[in-house]
């Protein structure tokens, strides 16, 4: 039982990544495309939160427990997770801009209907 | 190629991919294990420079040029929104119709806004103590504005929200953030390094040197950007139309 619960939630991380990834290509509609490259973000999450996951731990922040008292988590993947989500958000933004833009110029955001190039 | 061509394809690539991590998991470090070297020097740094927050530390302290750079990914990507959503020459802008909001909702947005901006506010100063920070409490702050959009109307929003300023602001906090970090090397240490003002009390809000401050700046950038990137994006939904209305 706990050997599976040592590789579980990396596993999980995989699964999310590869069900947006999978998304990602099956997709019809640029938004949901978008929504689906999110997903793929939160895969990343769940492996670097899993990383630094510690039996028994709490939060890093010693605003209300005494340094030493209990074992806390790492906290280089917590800040790496921040950084990844600030990103993570930025980029949907920019993405959506984008899929506002084609919307305007082509009509359409299926994927599969933008084959054509125009001037 | 077909759809269905395609999905295989995607299929045998994906079922690699898949073997490839697991084999990858199997490998890793047990999860909840009690080995982690970077995180226990984090923790210790954090500690001597009393910052209690230790998430901050390592995002304002350890690795403040890393945020920088993040820094400079927010601000182009907005930059990008900008360019992007902008009033073309075929699209002209509508003046927004006030709409009827029902009564219960107009009361509750209208309480929930100051206690929303407040809590933005707290999270961001007390990004050093506590769980939170600039990037958090920025992006509080910025969505509470809003809830004017939604307790009266369009126009009530753009009245407290000088987009313009706000693009100011933007730019204004990204230079603290450097200037913050060439004061460093003035004052005879390195570029954005904590070693420059004094570390004050443990767990007071003016403890931790700079971090305190690197951790304003970027509440303020957070705000100012989400502001922008959101005006953009209502200005598309609500005022902008093509001419010949397609």
């Amino acid at each position: 039982m706990s050997s599976v619960m040592d590789v579980l939630p990396y596993l999980v991380a995989a699964w999310v990544f590869l069900a947006g990834c999978y998304g990602l290509a099956t997709s019809r509609n640029l938004v949901h495309a978008v929504g689906c490259l999110s997903v793929c973000q939160a895969g990343t999450y769940v492996l670097l939160l899993a990383v630094g996951y510690r039996d028994k731990a709490t939060a890093p922040v010693f605003s209300d427990i005494k340094p030493g008292s209990r074992p806390v988590v790492d906290p280089v993947v917590q800040a790496l997770t921040l950084t990844d989500v600030v990103v993570g958000a930025t980029v949907t933004a920019l993405l959506l801009a984008l899929v506002v833009q084609i919307a305007k110029r082509h009509g359409t955001v299926d994927p599969d209907e933008l084959s054509e190039l125009r001037g | 190629m077909t759809r269905r061509a395609r999905l295989w394809v995607l299929l045998t690539g994906g079922a690699g991919l898949a073997v490839l991590l697991v084999a990858a998991c199997l490998r890793l470090p047990h999860f909840g294990g009690d080995r982690h070297p970077y995180g226990d020097r984090a923790v210790h740094a954090s500690l001597a420079r009393r910052t209690a927050n230790t998430i901050s530390s390592v995002n304002f302290d350890q690795r403040a040029f890393d945020t920088l750079g993040e820094m400079t990914i927010l601000f182009a990507a907005v930059l990008g929104c900008v360019v992007l959503l902008r009033q073309t020459q075929d699209e002209r802008r509508a003046r927004p119709e006030p709409a009827d909001v029902a009564r219960p909702v107009r009361r509750y947005a209208l309480l929930v806004l100051p206690v929303a901006l407040l809590t933005g506010l707290y999270i961001v100063a007390h990004g050093q103590l506590s769980p939170g920070g600039g990037f958090q409490g920025g992006v509080v702050a910025a969505t509470a504005l809003h809830l004017l959009y939604l307790g009266a109307d369009y126009a009530a929003l753009e009245r407290v929200r000088p987009v313009g300023r706000y693009e100011v602001g933007d730019a204004l906090a990204s230079s603290a953030y450097v200037v913050t970090g060439i004061a460093g090397l003035i004052g005879g240490t390195a570029f954005l390094a904590n070693t420059l003002l004094p570390y004050g009390t443990f767990n007071t809000l003016s403890s931790g040197g700079t971090v305190p401050l690197l951790n304003a700046a970027i509440g303020m950038e957070v705000a100012c950007a989400v502001v922008v990137l959101l005006a953009r994006f209502l200005d598309q939904a609500v005022e902008i139309e093509e001419e010949s209305g397609r």
